[in-house]
């Protein structure tokens, strides 16, 4: 059978499929035919009907306000941006050798790196079902690399479990599946499970539990050829005369409960850590300066904002030059407002009670990200460990391994630090240098040639970033205000990650945008 | 920053050979008693409270910073003279401020309401804020 051979429409060929074999045979037809979807990305913006001139202003040259920017001259608007910042991007943001970044309190950081290393300190990974920006970016040339997020044979850290020692995630990932397997083997073998599991399938489970925590044939999880397999040799497989492996001790269940380190085993099962998942080559800003090419001659850069009034049929901003000078004013038809609401709250506006309401009752979460430049790649040369992430209760959280360039002989940087909430906080407080010493005193505990190898560091405490004051839109009450944040307010449309439940991430940012331009076009069209 | 930490840096600096000095030894800030909880701060007293997380934003002298927006200056600040105004901003939160209350005990946010309002020139030495005044507000 070839679909539509008798004119069946995809929906009655659905419903047929649903009928006979359930609904996960249904899902998984959808998903073939490209149905179901995981982003509400719904393709690239078509929009019919004549703008007529209409003028719109767009606040903000992150990627939300050049979405906005790009589909609405697509689609016949006149178009202008104002930019508080010198360039175009907003959080999705690279730092690199040569640039200078000044925080507010006026610490100014000069990065040193080696050419072709960088530091994001915001967005860092684009997951595979994040189809909005995935397509921005083939559409706009932005050439994207695998971003290794699982590596088996990074570490899992607790300086409480171990005697501080790092353990190889695949250790512990295959010791807790082993320990776990065998227990349920157990239940299902005293047949306690007969409420939930007929026969038949209880030895579909027996045999599963066996693959899956790699148990012996007596169904046990113990030290041998089945874990070692997993979890690695004491005596690793070889060639000759000293080939023959030795298996590597399992650790004891109690040992990796109180360990703690079972914590982050499921940090890459989560939706949008899901292999395969993706970076630009060269660092995330590659986005925003493909955006740039397309739009930067719509933007006025170095422009703060500061009032917004609505009169009649039009909205006008005033903004001033970053670095001081004459007020400016720009009029248009509509807006669409993507300036975090951590600033929008200080900017003298007109919107409704009801909106600036929900405007200043948004804070912004507390973030922080430090790169440090080493003269060597140790974590390859002395440690195997290709890409990926080390998780640690240390106040660094995390040490992330660069998914590119394995193998060279320069320098390298790793992302040594990303907090959140207190540990943040505290990063946030510290000047830069102190920063740094920090991150060099909790890396050491998981790599001791951190101190022999350091080069240069660079940190970005996001309450400390001039233009957002923070790292995303966290609401007070999602459930009650998040509609009302959507509609237009006045002649203005808000738009950016904080109206999107896909917080933080570009997605949202762009899928806020593109919703805000066809209800914005809507409007205009059906006037 | 502590204070008699610095002092005492500052002094010792003093008395290092030159060598030293003319390399550019940085002072770091003494981090004992930061980062010990991951999911709150472990800081006691108003001015280790207050270096340890409030001079992120409003500066180590409390003068505030203008980007996009600003972190409003607690120097000199009239909206300190009630304890209740302070209290009520660090535990809500307002705009660009985020809610603190889950990072502080009682103990910590009283002591630094009363540490800034007794700093950066503001002298609002009365009515001080207390743990009980802290937990009614929250």
């Amino acid at each position: 059978m070839t679909f539509n051979s008798q004119g069946v429409s995809r929906r009655s060929l659905l419903s047929m499929i649903g009928a006979v074999a359930g609904a996960g045979a249904m899902y998984g037809a959808m998903s073939t035919m490209g149905l179901a979807q995981t982003s509400n990305f719904a393709g690239r913006l078509d929009l019919q009907g004549d703008a007529q001139g209409t003028r719109v202003l767009v606040l903000g040259a992150g990627l939300a306000g050049m979405t906005a920017a790009y589909e609405l001259r697509a689609a016949g608007y006149q178009v202008t941006v104002l930019e508080y910042r010198e360039k175009a991007g907003g959080r999705c943001w690279t730092l690199r050798g040569g640039d200078s970044y000044t925080e507010l309190g006026g610490d100014t950081q000069d990065v040193t790196f080696a050419e072709g290393n960088y530091l994001n300190p915001g967005p860092w990974r684009i997951p595979s079902d994040h189809y909005a920006v995935l397509d921005y970016c083939k559409r706009f040339g932005v050439k994207l690399e695998p971003f290794i997020q699982v590596n088996y044979n990074a570490y899992l850290h607790n300086s409480d479990a171990f005697d501080g020692q790092p353990q190889r995630f695949k250790e512990i990932s295959t010791d807790f599946r082993g320990h776990v397997a065998e227990l349920l083997a157990k239940v299902v073998d005293q047949q306690a499970l007969d409420a939930d599991v007929t026969e038949g399938d209880a030895q579909l489970l027996m045999d599963a539990l066996k693959r899956y925590g790699a148990l012996n044939d007596d169904m046990a999880y113990v030290t041998g050829e089945e874990s070692s397999a997993y979890r690695g040799w004491a005596v690793p497989e070889g060639g000759g005369t000293t080939g023959k492996p030795e298996p590597s001790e399992v650790h004891p269940l109690s040992v990796i409960l109180q360990s703690n380190l079972w914590r982050n085993l499921t940090a890459g099962d989560n939706l949008h850590m899901q292999s395969t998942i993706f970076q630009p080559v060269g660092g995330m800003d590659q986005i925003a300066q493909a955006f740039e090419r397309e739009v930067g001659d719509l933007i006025t850069f170095d422009a703060k904002v500061t009032r917004i009034r609505h009169e009649g049929d039009s909205v006008t901003a005033t903004w001033v030059p970053s670095g001081g000078g004459d007020e400016q004013t720009e009029t248009a038809d509509y807006c669409i407002c993507t300036i975090p609401f951590s600033i929008l709250g200080q900017i003298d506006h007109d919107f409704s009670g009801r909106m600036s309401g929900i405007i200043d009752s948004m804070y912004y979460a507390s973030s922080f990200k430090c790169g440090l430049e080493f003269k060597r790649r140790f974590w390859e040369q002395d440690e195997h460990i290709y890409g990926g992430i080390s998780y640690t209760n240390l106040p660094i959280s995390l040490i992330s391994y660069p998914s590119t360039d394995y193998f060279s002989d320069g320098p390298g940087v790793l992302l040594a630090a990303y907090s959140w909430g207190a540990g943040s906080y505290q990063f946030n407080a510290l000047p830069p240098a102190d920063r740094i010493e920090a991150v060099l005193d909790y890396g050491s505990q998981i790599h001791p040639q951190y101190r022999d190898e350091f080069l240069s560091g660079v940190s970005v405490g996001w309450h400390k970033v001039p233009w957002v004051l923070g790292c995303y839109g966290i609401w007070a009450d999602r459930e009650a205000d998040y509609m009302d944040a959507t509609v237009m307010d006045g002649r203005t449309l808000m738009a950016g990650e904080h109206i999107s439940y896909l917080p933080a991430w570009m997605e949202g940012a762009i899928l806020s945008a593109l919703d805000a331009v066809e209800r914005l076009h809507a409007t205009v069209t059906e006037a | 920053m502590n204070r008699i930490f610095m002092l005492t840096a500052a002094f010792a600096a003093l008395t290092l050979p030159a060598a030293a000095q003319e390399a550019g030894e940085v002072v770091m800030i003494d981090r004992g008693g930061w980062f010990e909880d991951p999911s709150r701060l472990t800081q006691s007293g108003g001015q280790q409270v207050y270096e340890a997380i409030c001079a992120a934003c409003h500066m180590p002298d409390g003068e505030g910073a203008v980007g996009a927006g600003d972190y409003p200056a607690l120097a000199d600040n009239e909206n300190l003279m009630t304890a209740d105004y302070p209290i009520y901003l660090i535990l809500q939160g307002q705009k660009a401020m985020p809610p603190l209350g889950g990072v502080l005990d009682d103990t910590q946010v009283a002591d630094v309401v009363n540490y800034i309002r007794t700093s950066f020139g503001n002298d609002y030495a009365e009515d001080p804020a207390t743990p009980d005044s802290v937990a009614a507000a929250r």
